[in-house]
Formats: C-alpha cells, structure tokens, sequence
C-alpha cells in the first residue's frame, strides 16, 4: 500500500485517540479546580468528596493523555518530515512555546497537586490545581494556533530559493482569525464533553447507588446537566460564526460539509441525504430551506458556491488536480457532530427538568445516563474528521498538499509496523482506561478524609498518590 | 555569538535537563524489581519519582519542539531516520507513564507485579535507546545530498552505537542508585548503598571507554578536556559515595552526565547531525537553522521563560525533600 494513506491513517488514529482524551483533561481540570474552591470556601465535606471522586477520574483520564501527546510531538518528524522543513520555521515555534509555557506548567503542578494534600497549605494546594488547569488552556490555545494556520496560513512569505514558508509576522499566527475561534469552539466542546460525562455518572449513582450515600452527587448532575447547556449553546454561537468564517477562507469546506455541487441561492440545508453511490446526485433528502445561506454567509438568501464551481475556480487558482475533499465522510461528519450535541443537550434539558424539586428521573434514564458521556466525546471525534479531510488535499491550504509533506525516506513496511503497533497499543491502553474509570464509578464516593487527602495510606485502593 | 550557535548551546541545555533529570527515574524504573523486593518497598521506591517523572519529561518535549523550532531540517532527518528506534522510545515511554500513573489504582497483587515489570522495561529501553541515538549522530549516518537519511535499524546498531547505549544505560543506574539513597530510608537506602560501588567501577570503564571514542571519531582540546571532566566528576561521586555523602554523591552524577552531554555536543559543533555518505551532506547548525527572525522571538521566550520553569520545578524538590520510608503495617497509623 501506498506510504502516503498509511501515514494519514496513522496520524488520523493517533489524534483522534489523543483527542478522545484532550476534551476531559482540559474541563475535569476546572470542574475538579472548582469542587476544590467550593470545599475550601464552605468547609462542607460533600465537595471534599466530590472532589476526590472526579480528581481520581481526572487523573485516570490525565495520565492517557500526557503519554499519547508524546507520540504527536514527534510524528510531525517521523512521517511528515517534508511538511516539517517547509514549515518548520513557522510551525515549530509553537510546538516549543507549548511545551515550555505549558506542558512543564501542568506537569509540574499536577505532581504538587497530587502528593501535595496535608503537606502544603490549603490554599497554596488549591492555587496548584487551578494552575494546572490554566496551563490546559494555554496548551489548547497554543496547538490550535498552529493548526488554525494549516487550514488558513498567515505572516508568513515563501522563500522559493530556500524552498520553505518563512515567518514574517508571529503576532499574526497567534492572533490568526482562525485560531481566534476555534479556540472558543474547542474549549466550550470540552467543557459541553466534561459536563456529559460529570452529569451521566453522577446520574447512574443517583439511580443506581445507595441512597443517602450518594445523596451529593445530586448537586453534581445538576451541575453536569447545566454544563451541558450553557456550553452547548456556546458551542452554538461560535460554531456559527466559524461557518462564516469557514466559508470565507474555505469555501469548498463548506461545500463539501453540505455535498452541495451546484451553487444556490438561497441554499437550504439538507439533514439527511441519500445519494448515488458515486455520491454526486441526490436520490432522497430532507431539507430545511435558507438555513445553509444563513449558516454560511449570515443572511438568508446568501450565495452558497458549490463544488462544482469552486473545483474550476480552484484548477484556474493551483493548477490541475482534485481539489475536492471525500464528500461523504465531509458530509456525515458535519451532521453528526451538531446530531450528537443536540442528543446531549437534549439528555442534559430532560435531566434538570427530571430533577426539579427534589424528584430523579424516570424511566430510561439509567440508560441515558450511560450514553450520555459518549454522545459529546463522539461529537468532537466527528468535528475533528471534518475538520481535517474537509481541509484535503491540502496539508496547509493552498501553500502544500498532503501528499507532498510526507516523508520520502519511510517505506510502506515501517509504516505499516508503527500503525499496527499504536493501534493495538492504543486499544489495549483504552480497555484499560474504562476498566479502571468503571470500577471508580462502581467505588463511589470516598470518603472525607480530609488533611491527608488523596494518600491516604488506609485506603491504598482509593488513593491518588502512590 | 550567532543566534544559531545560541540555540545549538539551548538544545544542549535541554537535552541536560532530560538525562539528569529523567536519568535517575529511568534509574529507579530499572532497579524497581531489583531493590524492591515486596509491595511497600516497590511503593515506596516509586513514591520518590511520583511527583516530578511527569514534569521530567517535559524536558524531552521541549527538546523536541525546540529542535523543530529552530533546526527543522535536523528535526526532520533525525525523526524521520531514527524511525524505528523513536518508535521503540515513544512505546517505551506511553507504557512507563501509565504503568507509574496505574500501578496502584488496583489493589491486587497480579495488577500491580504486571505493572513493575512493565515500568521496568519500559525505562530500560529508553535508558539505553537514547545513548544509541546520540553516539549515532555523533558517529555519522548515512545522509544523502537531500538530507535524508539513507540507512535503516540495523544502521544504527553498531559497537559504537551500542556502546553509546550501554554508557547511558549504565550511567542513569547509577544515578538512580544516588537518587534512591538520597531519597529513601532503611532498606532500600542501604541495598542501592551497596550497589553504588560495583555498579559505578563498570559504569566507569564503559563510559570513559566511550568518551575516548568518541573524542578519536570527532573530538578536539575542548571536548576531551570537558571528557575529563566528566570523568573526574563521577570518580568525586564515587569517592563522595564511599564517604556517605549523599547529597554530593547525587550531584556528582548529575555533573557527569550534563559534562558528558556537553561534551558530545562540543564535538558535534558546528555540525549537527554528520554524513557518513559524504562531509559536504552533513547538516550544520546553519544549513539547517530557521531564519533569524524566528530564532530572535525563540530566545525572547526561552529567556523569560526558561528561569520560570527551573524556579518552579526547584520549589517542587523543596516540597518534596523529606525521604520516603517503606511504609509497614505494624507501624502504619
Ligand atoms: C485543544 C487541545 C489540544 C489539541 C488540539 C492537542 N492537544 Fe496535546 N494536549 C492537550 C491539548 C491538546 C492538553 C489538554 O494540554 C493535554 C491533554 C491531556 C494532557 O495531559 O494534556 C495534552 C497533552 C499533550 C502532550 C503531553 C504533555 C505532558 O507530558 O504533560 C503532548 C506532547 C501533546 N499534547 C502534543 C500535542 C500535539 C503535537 C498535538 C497536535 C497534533 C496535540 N497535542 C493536539
Ligand atoms: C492542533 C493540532 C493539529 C495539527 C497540527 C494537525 C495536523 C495534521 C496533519 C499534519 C495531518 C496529516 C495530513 C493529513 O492527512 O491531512 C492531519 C490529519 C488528520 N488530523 Fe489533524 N492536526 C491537529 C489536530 C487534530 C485533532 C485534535 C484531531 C482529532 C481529534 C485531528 C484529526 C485529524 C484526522 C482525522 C486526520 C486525517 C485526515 C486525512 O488523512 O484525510 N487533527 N492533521
Ligand atoms: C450547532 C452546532 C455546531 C456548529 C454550527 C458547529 C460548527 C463548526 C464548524 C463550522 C467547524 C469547522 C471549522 C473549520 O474547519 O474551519 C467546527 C469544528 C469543530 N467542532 Fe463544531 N459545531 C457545532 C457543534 C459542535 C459540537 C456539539 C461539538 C463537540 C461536542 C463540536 C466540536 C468541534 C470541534 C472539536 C471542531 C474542530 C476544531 C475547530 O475547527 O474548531 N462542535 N464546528
């Protein structure tokens, strides 16, 4: 097989794995940070326990993060070391500056978080969580930056006798419009993603615990619940601005997120489609219409530009070639992440509803409770698929193609190894991961005991520390 | 001095950081089965690197990054090249990471003996990968007139390749051994005290065997004086270990690992990683720098904020300074 798909597959994977992590670390690290405040503040033991339940959960969650992070620092050398030397200059300044800035922040400050309780002050400890979770925003906001300028690049030239971009402007790849609000999109998935999954556990130990026990998780799915929504409708509003952005810096994303081949005005959005196998008709659809106008361009009878048309525009732009992304992956993935935070939002409306006046929930929510957690975690794996191939065939948009930035030293053998190697690696370390996040939840509460915190030698089975 | 002369000293400054730091906890990693010989010494032995391994590797990160940033076409002819090796190193590293972060999140016994072994080998590879690595690019690969690399695996497992591999094996055993008896009490303190000597006397022969190698393959006045150095400073540990210092025994490593660094990278400059297809091919600290322009803003940044991460990783060894015990039931309150 060919190098260049098993290099993509085995980047896709490895992110996407990374990325199924990402989104509980940056919110649990705040939500954590606040039961923590809460405690501090009232001297009520419920949130003590709280935290130390959703801590133990966060660290799980933290230590699969940190060590698949490892592998995407070096990929970018490993497969794509064409794209490194034509980009490097620009590219892996932000790489550096993330690990500087925030890595040894969140690292350092967790391990003090974590053998910190009974050995520094209340408050010092307290200040360590919180810092940690700053550093997962800057984090975010450092690496999206960087991404933000493969799908749109700026402040940069290309010195054609080099043969590489050179930066020119790094203010302008910090503050590139793209990262600007993708930032905002990414943070209010995460904190939508850590509010599903705060709210369904603490909702399945509401139905499925022993009563007065598990009487604070009450508070928590409430809380979970209105994470959800508030969240959700962040997520809303910066998504549709994105669109508009989207459509302006890449129209044939937007095409291709609707499989719209010809131009319309007024364009409608379609929500579900079934197409020829070559997918270039519509057999069957349903439609809402002046939604897409709306969604692209901000007015509702705007001019949507289909594939059609954006292909002969972009070969009069680049030259001959595909410009066309694979549609239906395009297509199915922009639905299902705005399907999979409706279902959830929808799931987190029923449970405050439920709630109200001291009442739970009736039938069905055990197993909503359960499904809850995977519907936003889903939705950001499908966002990022879009994301990426809506942005194919290029590697950085218009300045190179995907196909050019692999590296041309790596034989379909090697690849093949490393692919099959992280794959089985990383489906071993998952079975793990939910094997041991099952049996926490199955745990329950630990208990208060307070100075000592998390290591607690006692209880070696509920302790944080070692 | 030239900003890529800088950032050269800055890698090296990185690359320091990793070895000595990570060194005693890939140290400790290794000799997990070997000192501890029941549950509350295994834990214990772990307790002393539960707090700081993760920041330690941080330090390998931002090498990475920080290599990429201002030498890309170095970042990617060694990544590229050192395929298989980086791979080994990367699951290596994933496994180690989770077995310290999951061995005790289980109370059973069978959970956690899996685990130990786990972080056993996965620090014995790195240990011993990164010192191949290293004696490589200062050997000389395989690099053609594109800057590819154009060997394989078994390219990079040569005498001096793997001697290189042994020296940093060896060397991050015995400061792992000064770690633990700085930082524990009662056995396991005295079983790494007994180690110290036979351990340190081969790890002497094989790194000063590797130092005078590798000065014959590239070396000048600079970096054989600074191979001495590093010499003189593990015989001070050595000596200072015999004389139950262990703070200055724990130092003394730590300085001959960061004099041995320097002096690899003393003899690699100005190259940074050489051909052996051809010297013209080799890739030097200018052919394969970034402009100007992104190693003025690379300084401003590491300048500021280099000093901030050495306060704050410092302050977490203050927290944290009071020796482990293993813990025991009887005792336990
Ligand atoms: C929106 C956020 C986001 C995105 C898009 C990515 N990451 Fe990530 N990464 C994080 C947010 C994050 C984090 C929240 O900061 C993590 C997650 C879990 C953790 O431990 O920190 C992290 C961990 C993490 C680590 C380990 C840090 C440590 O040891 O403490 C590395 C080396 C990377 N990431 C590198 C990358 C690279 C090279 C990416 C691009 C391909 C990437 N991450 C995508
Ligand atoms: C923020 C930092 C990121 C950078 C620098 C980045 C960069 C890249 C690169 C270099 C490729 C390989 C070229 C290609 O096949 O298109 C790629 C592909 C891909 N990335 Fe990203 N990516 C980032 C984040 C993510 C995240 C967080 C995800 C998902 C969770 C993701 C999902 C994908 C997928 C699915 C592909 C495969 C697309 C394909 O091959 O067609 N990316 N990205
Ligand atoms: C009404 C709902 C939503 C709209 C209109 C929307 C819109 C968008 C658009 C247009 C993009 C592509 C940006 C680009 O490639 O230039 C995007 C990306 C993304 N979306 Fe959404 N989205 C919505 C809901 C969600 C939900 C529910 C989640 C997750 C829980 C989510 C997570 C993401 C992520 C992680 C990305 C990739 C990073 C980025 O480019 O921001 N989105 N969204």
């Amino acid at each position: 097989m060919d190098p260049l798909i098993l290099a993509r597959w085995q980047f896709g994977i490895t992110t996407v794995y990374h990325f199924l992590f990402v989104p509980l670390t940056i919110g649990l690290s705040f939500t954590v940070a606040g039961f923590q405040t809460a405690w501090w503040r009232t001297g009520n033991e419920k949130y003590l326990r709280l935290t130390r339940f959703f801590g133990e959960l966060f660290l799980v969650n933290f230590a699969i993060g940190v060590v698949t992070g490892i592998v995407q620092e070096f990929q970018f050398g490993m497969n794509w070391s064409s794209y490194s030397r034509f980009v490097g200059d620009i590219f892996g300044a932000p790489l550096a500056i993330e690990g500087l800035l925030a890595f040894f922040l969140e690292s350092t400050f967790l391990g003090l978080w974590i053998f910190g309780w009974g050995r520094l002050r209340p408050g010092v400890h307290l200040a360590t969580i919180w810092i940690a979770a700053i550093g997962t925003a800057i984090s975010a906001y450092i690496i999206l930056a960087a991404n933000a300028w493969m799908q749109h690049p700026v402040g940069y030239a290309v010195n054609e006798a080099a043969g590489r971009a050179e930066l020119k402007d790094f203010l302008a790849v910090l503050t590139n419009s793209t990262a600007l609000i993708t930032f905002p999109h990414t943070i209010a998935a995460a904190f939508m993603t850590t509010g599903a999954f705060v709210a369904g556990i603490s909702m399945w130990r509401l139905l499925r615990g022993k009563g007065e026990e598990d009487a604070p998780f009450r508070g928590a799915a409430k809380a979970g619940a209105a994470m959800v929504l508030v969240s959700g409708l962040a997520v809303l509003v910066t998504g549709d601005v994105q669109g508009k952005i989207m459509t302006e810096q890449q129209p044939m994303k937007m095409a291709a997120a609707e499989a719209l081949w010809d131009s319309q005005q007024p364009a409608s959005f379609s929500i579900f489609t079934i197409g020829t196998p070559d997918g270039t008709e519509d057999v069957f659809s349903i439609r809402i219409p002046y939604v897409l106008s709306f969604l692209a361009t901000g007015t509702f009878d705007g001019r949507v530009e289909g594939i059609n048309d954006l292909q002969v525009q972009m070969e009069q732009l680049y030259g001959p070639g595909d410009y066309t992304p694979n549609t239906p992956i395009t297509y199915w993935t922009f639905r299902w992440m705005i399907g999979t935070g409706a279902l959830a939002a929808l799931a987190a409306a029923w449970f405050l509803w439920g709630m109200r006046r001291g009442r739970v929930p009736g039938r069905g929510a055990v197993l909503t409770a359960i499904v809850l957690p995977f519907l936003p975690l889903a939705g950001n794996s499908f966002a990022w698929i879009f994301t990426e191939i809506g942005r194919q065939p290029w590697i950085v948009y218009g300045l190179m193609s995907t196909a050019a930035g692999v590296s041309p030293t790596t034989d379909t053998l090697l690849v093949v190894i490393t692919l099959v190697g992280f794959t089985v690696l990383y489906g071993g370390l998952a079975v793990v991961m939910v094997g041991l996040v099952i049996r926490r939840v199955r745990a329950g509460l630990p208990p208060a005991t307070s100075d000592r915190g998390f290591e607690h030698e006692a209880e070696p089975e509920l302790g944080l520390g070692y | 001095m030239e900003l890529t002369t800088v950032w050269f000293a800055l890698i090296a400054v990185l690359w320091i950081g990793y070895f000595v730091l990570e060194g005693f906890d890939f140290g400790v990693g290794i000799l997990l089965p070997v000192l501890g010989r029941d549950e509350p010494e295994r834990r214990s032995m772990l307790r002393t690197i539960g707090p700081v391994w993760d920041g330690n590797e941080v330090w390998v990160l931002v090498a990475g990054g920080a290599t990429f940033a201002a030498f890309p076409e170095w970042y990617a002819t060694l990544f590229s090249g050192f395929y298989l090796a980086l791979f080994l190193i990367l699951v290596a590293l994933i496994v180690r990471g989770m077995g310290i972060e999951y061995r005790n999140k289980r109370g059973d016994a069978a959970w956690r003996r899996r685990w130990d072994w786990i972080i056993a080998l996965g620090s014995f590879l790195p240990a011993l990968l990164w010192g191949v690595a290293f004696a490589n690019i200062v050997q000389g690969v395989p690099i053609d007139a594109d800057k590819q690399f154009t060997g394989n695996l078994v390219t990079l497992l040569n005498p001096f390749g793997l001697l290189g591999g042994l020296t940093t094996l060896l060397l991050f055993v015995t400061h792992g051994l000064m770690f633990l008896r700085l930082k524990t009490d009662g056995v396991i303190r005295e079983r790494a005290a007994a180690l110290v000597l036979p351990v340190g006397l081969v790890t002497a022969v094989v790194a000063v065997a590797f130092l005078l190698w590798a000065q014959a393959i590239r070396g000048d006045a600079v970096s054989t004086v600074i191979a001495v150095g590093a010499a003189l400073a593990f015989v001070g540990a050595l000596v200072a270990s015999r004389l139950r210092r262990e703070g200055w025994a724990f130092a003394g490593s730590a300085v001959t690992i960061g004099l041995a660094v320097v002096s690899l990278f003393v003899a690699l400059f100005p190259d940074v990683m050489p051909s052996s297809t051809d010297a013209a091919y080799s890739l030097t600290t200018t052919n394969a720098a970034s402009t100007e322009y992104t190693l003025t803003i690379m300084t401003v940044v590491a300048v500021v904020f280099v000093p901030i991460v050495l306060g704050y990783q410092a302050w977490t060894y203050w927290v944290f300074r009071k020796r482990v015990t293993v813990p025991r039931a009887s005792v336990e309150p």
